[in-house]
């Protein structure tokens, strides 16, 4: 993993988020380049979430530059950019407390997914002309396409609340990857998850970097999984960044070791 | 035992609480205090009743709420009925089946019988209109009743004053409604949605007030008359021919309302909709444009008062202030959610029931109102889905399995 | 000049109403998140009661300020009695459904009541009796502020502190504010946060039935249909102050009334709704969390 060659997709620099009097993200600097799976750990409350909120658009930071750097396009700053923009712009994101649409059915969720990505209008959809016809069969079939990968095919028909909780996991993935990405925000995946469904989830990341060739920046609390997988791991306490490095590193590096401490015993 | 002491309690608090009001009635200019004992009965017998039916219903949803928690997803089962509906064959029989009678109907039917039918199908329109913004968008808005006082005054005072026709202000009067929803909507649709409800029902009094003190404008609090009915290549028709055309042009209006909803419901746009209803958060995080959404949503919705308001204004005739009060909305509101909330066949059913049952049962017309508010709380606790529940397209990939078997 | 002063205090006056009633919808929205669409007609039960009460107590002989007291006391009764019972039937089994349907449960609870009252009584205006006495020592400034409105003014002003004592220092107001701020956490410290949301309905149902009292002897009738407009006037005062937050109501309250009033004086009456409602848009279009109100950002 050399990083001349690799393209540099998210650079973010001195990110900070107060709330009121409380300073969420402080002064974060971080990369993340093509063909990369970095990880951002921390003990709980460190502001890993808060950061994902700025970078997607949820939040408006109170301090710092985000810039990313779509193919093709000029790199774009993002800071206070609504959330539909970021997306659109090719960074998706999941939620922490999953957020599918519950009365929807598993397929359209991920359909929802696709709505950037096309553009049948109000005039379209009432006269359903061969355009939109086509357009709705192109939907149906890349967003079915996406839930076999995650291998939700057979529950496409379901209503997604009736999912069980891993399912629903892998769903979030599928409809955040249905958006066409070329970075994907994971927040605690494996969340809930079983031994087994662990596994399978951890197999489905590196799928998703090295077939879909869809870079990824997880948070995630279950330290085999991040050890296993990633490139690259960052490491914040306390709104701070105390480490970035390899797996390796961050395991021997003795701050990292301290703010677990306690914290998290099977790291 | 215990339950007939519970109830018991139920009872005499409801007596204790009604009392003043049930029981006491003051005639203060004859100096009259008119004790009306028989009340109490009636209301201790009620109460004690109606508290049996209620913690019964409560304990039975409570059940279902842990079943479903346990994994034992059998509640979403659909009913027989949600069953029959899904039929396919059997659902295109009964649109048939259904058409024919409402094309038969004048026919069949005396010219009073059609008026009725008028207004109900009005409803219908309206209901399914606001069905777009409240049922499948999610924007509470309680002030939907200006959109159709927009329709029907573009009407009335373009054919007063200019004396264009019915049918060139049909869609005039939709668009210029629909405008008016996205000029009003355009500020007050990013706010939470529970203020959006107010700001509606703020917006609705207010185009009250303005149509009543308005006078050079409105004609004020005495409405505008001699509105023209409907024309039909200048042919002059009595009345029974007039309402019996009235009807028609409402059947058409209703089949292009349901065809349109209907297909928007299962499209680009009415997913995302629906996508804003559920999760606000995660719908912007999924990359679609919120104000754009909402408001597409809330100027179809105004769409369809605006058209329906002058279809009210040509079969009425006359038209004033009155007819567009905050009880209107709540009425539209009430059909949309017992019908149930983004269901089109729940919309029309709850319209026709809503609408046409206090017209044949008379005696119970004065108490239509507290009836519904009663319903809206009951639905909400114990079938917050409607009559008829929202049933989401399924998609077939017989073809597609085996394409993607064969990457 | 003196115009200006009939007009600022006769806004004091109906700011003071708004405020009484807004703080009732501002406190159960702070705890809750929902928009209490019922509260005007509680506020209208009081009045209602309180004119029954009159006027039972007028015939059976009864005078003066007695019928007042006794009035007042039976419509707080009632209020609360309402309130409190609308909590548990509509508003306790929705505690954790979707949003709007609490929503929807509070609009079917508001037309439920306002025709109860229809139906049980009558659908016309009633004459309230005045019942506030014209006091002696006012007699020389009675051309800029009468009686009626120095009481309402001065029972609002008692109110208002006795809510802040109740809210800042006993055990039930502490329950309320920690509630109010995290309600889970407040579950697990061990604050029964039912009981909670119970009182806080019953306190502002208290509120709202003094408002209706005072309104309905000042104004001198009652109708099913007051507590409609005043609920939503007040909830209007309650945005505009910062929802949730008690100072912000009153505050709201008296912007509000004043602006109505001055609206209503130099402009026109016809349109006073209207400018009512155009100060709310502007304000949530401006500063969504009102005058006094935090904004807060939702967590994700
Ligand atoms: N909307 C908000 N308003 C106020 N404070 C917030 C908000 N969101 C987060 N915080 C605070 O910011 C801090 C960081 O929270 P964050 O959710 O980012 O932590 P986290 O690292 O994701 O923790 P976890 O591992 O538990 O998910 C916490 O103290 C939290 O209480
Ligand atoms: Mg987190």
């Amino acid at each position: 993993m050399s990083d001349t060659t690799k393209r540099t997709l998210l650079e973010v620099k001195g990110l900070t988020m107060d709330f009121g009097g409380l300073r969420a993200v402080d002064s974060i600097d971080l990369t993340v380049s093509e063909g990369e799976i970095a990880a951002l750990i921390g003990p709980n409350g460190a502001g890993k979430t808060t950061f994902f909120n700025c970078v997607t658009g949820i939040y408006t930071p109170t301090d710092g530059d985000i810039l990313i750097h779509p193919k093709d396009k000029p790199t774009r700053r993002v800071n206070g950019s609504k959330p539909n923009m970021v997306t659109t712009l090719g960074m998706a994101r999941t939620f922490q407390n999953i957020r599918l649409f519950p009365d929807m059915t598993v397929l359209e969720n991920v359909m929802i997914g696709r709505h950037c990505r096309t553009k049948t209008g109000l005039t379209g959809a009432i006269l359903r002309g061969k355009a939109a016809r086509k357009e709705e069969q192109e939907i149906v079939e890349s967003s079915y396409t996406l839930l076999e990968k995650v291998g939700l095919g057979e529950f496409a028909n379901e209503y997604s609340k009736n999912l069980p909780y891993g399912a629903q996991r892998r769903l979030e993935i599928a409809r955040a990857m249905a958006t066409e990405p070329f970075l994907l925000l994971l927040d605690e995946p494996a969340a809930g998850m079983n031994p087994q469904e662990t596994a399978d989830l951890d197999a489905l990341i590196c799928r998703i970097r090295d077939v879909e060739k869809i870079a990824i920046l997880l948070i995630e609390h279950d330290m085999k999984l991040v050890m296993n997988i990633s490139d690259t791991i960052h490491v914040m306490e306390y709104g701070k960044k105390i480490a970035t490095g390899t797996p390796q590193q961050i395991k021997d590096n003795p701050k990292v070791i301290e703010a677990y401490l306690g914290e998290e015993t099977e790291a | 035992m215990k339950n007939i002491k519970q109830s018991l309690a139920v009872s005499l608090w409801f007596i204790f609480l009604t009392f003043p009001l049930m029981v006491v009635k003051v005639n203060t200019s004859d100096q009259l205090v008119q004790w009306r004992w028989m009340n109490i009965l009636w209301i201790g017998l009620a109460t004690f009743v109606l508290s049996f039916v209620w913690r019964y219903a409560l304990a039975r949803k409570e059940a279902r709420q842990m079943a479903a928690q346990s994994g034992q997803d059998e509640q979403d089962k659909p009913s027989r009925i949600q069953a029959l509906l899904e039929d396919q064959s059997l659902r295109y029989k009964a649109m048939i089946a259904l058409l024919i009678f409402a094309l038969a109907f004048p026919w069949v039917f005396d010219t009073y019988q059609s008026t009725i039918m008028i207004s109900a199908l009005i409803y219908v329109v309206l209901g399914l209109g606001l069905n777009i913004t409240v049922g499948l968008a999610g924007l509470l808005d309680l002030g939907y009743v200006a959109f159709f006082a927009v329709g029907a005054y573009s009407y009335a005072l373009l054919n007063h004053h200019f004396g264009l026709g019915f049918w060139t202000i049909l869609p005039v009067g939709g668009i210029l409604s629909c405008l008016f929803g996205v000029i009003l909507g355009f500020p007050i649709l990013r706010l939470r949605g529970d203020y959006l409800a107010i700001v509606t029902l703020g917006f609705g009094m207010i185009i009250k007030v303005v149509l009543e003190n308005w006078s050079d404008f409105s004609f004020g609090p005495s409405g505008i008359a001699n509105i023209d009915k409907p024309g039909l290549f200048g042919l002059k028709m009595d009345i029974a021919a007039s309402t019996t055309y009235i009807y028609y042009i409402m059947i058409g209006l209703v089949v292009l309302t349901i065809i349109v909803t209907a297909r928007l419901k299962n499209s680009r746009i009415g997913r995302a909709w629906i996508a804003l209803r559920e999760d606000e958060i995660a719908c912007v995080a999924m990359g679609i444009d919120m104000a754009r959404t909402k408001l597409s949503a809330y100027a179809l919705g105004a769409f369809w008062a605006g058209m329906v308001g002058v279809m009210f204004a040509a079969k009425t005739t006359f038209i004033n202030p009155a007819s567009f009060t905050f009880m209107e909305s709540a009425i539209i509101l009430s059909i949309v959610v017992l019908g149930g909330m983004g269901s089109i066949l729940g919309v029309i059913l709850g319209a026709m029931i809503l609408i046409l049952l206090p017209e044949y049962l008379r005696a119970f017309s004065e108490y239509r109102m507290i009836i519904f508010g009663a319903a809206m709380v009951v639905m909400m606790i114990f079938r917050p889905q409607g009559i008829i529940s929202n049933v989401r397209q399924k998609y077939e990939f017989k073809g597609l399995k085996e394409k993607s078997e064969n990457v | 000049m003196e115009y200006f002063i009939e007009l600022f205090l006769g806004g004091l006056t109906r700011g003071s109403i708004y405020a009484l009633i807004a703080l009732g919808y501002t406190m159960v929205y702070g705890i809750i998140q929902l928009i209490n669409f019922a509260h005007g007609e509680i506020y209208m039960i009081g009045a209602f009661v309180a004119y029954i009460v009159c006027g039972v107590l007028t015939i059976y002989g009864f005078h003066g300020v007695s019928i007042l007291i006794i009035a007042g006391l039976l419509a707080i009764v009632y209020s609360c009695a309402y309130g409190y019972t609308l909590e548990k039937v509509a508003y306790r089994p929705l505690r954790n459904a979707p949003r709007l349907s609490p929503l929807i449960s509070a609009i079917g609870m508001s037309i439920f009541l306002q025709n109860y009252v229809l139906l049980a009584q009558t659908p016309d205006f009633l004459p309230f009796p005045a019942l506030i006495p014209d006091f002696e020592f006012m007699e020389p400034i009675a051309h800029i502020i009468g009686s009626p409105e120095l009481v309402i003014l001065v029972t609002t002003l008692v109110t208002m502190i006795m809510l802040t004592v109740l809210i800042k220092y006993t055990k039930i107001g502490k329950a309320m504010r920690a509630t109010q701020q995290d309600m889970s956490m407040a579950r697990l410290v061990g604050i029964n946060v039912d009981r909670v949301i119970s009182t806080t309905f019953v306190i502002g149902s208290a509120l709202a039935a003094i408002g209706g009292v005072l309104v309905a002897s000042y104004i001198g009738q009652v109708n099913f249909y007051i507590g409609f407009i005043a609920g939503v006037k007040a909830f209007t005062a309650a945005v505009l102050g910062g929802i949730g937050s008690v100072p912000g109501a009153v505050l709201g309250g008296l912007v509000l009334g004043l602006t109505e009033s001055f609206a209503a004086g130099y402009i026109s009456s016809d349109y006073e709704d209207v400018f009512a409602f155009g100060l709310l848009v502007l304000i949530l279009i401006l500063r969504p969390s009102g005058i006094l109100g935090r904004a807060t950002k939702q967590k994700v």
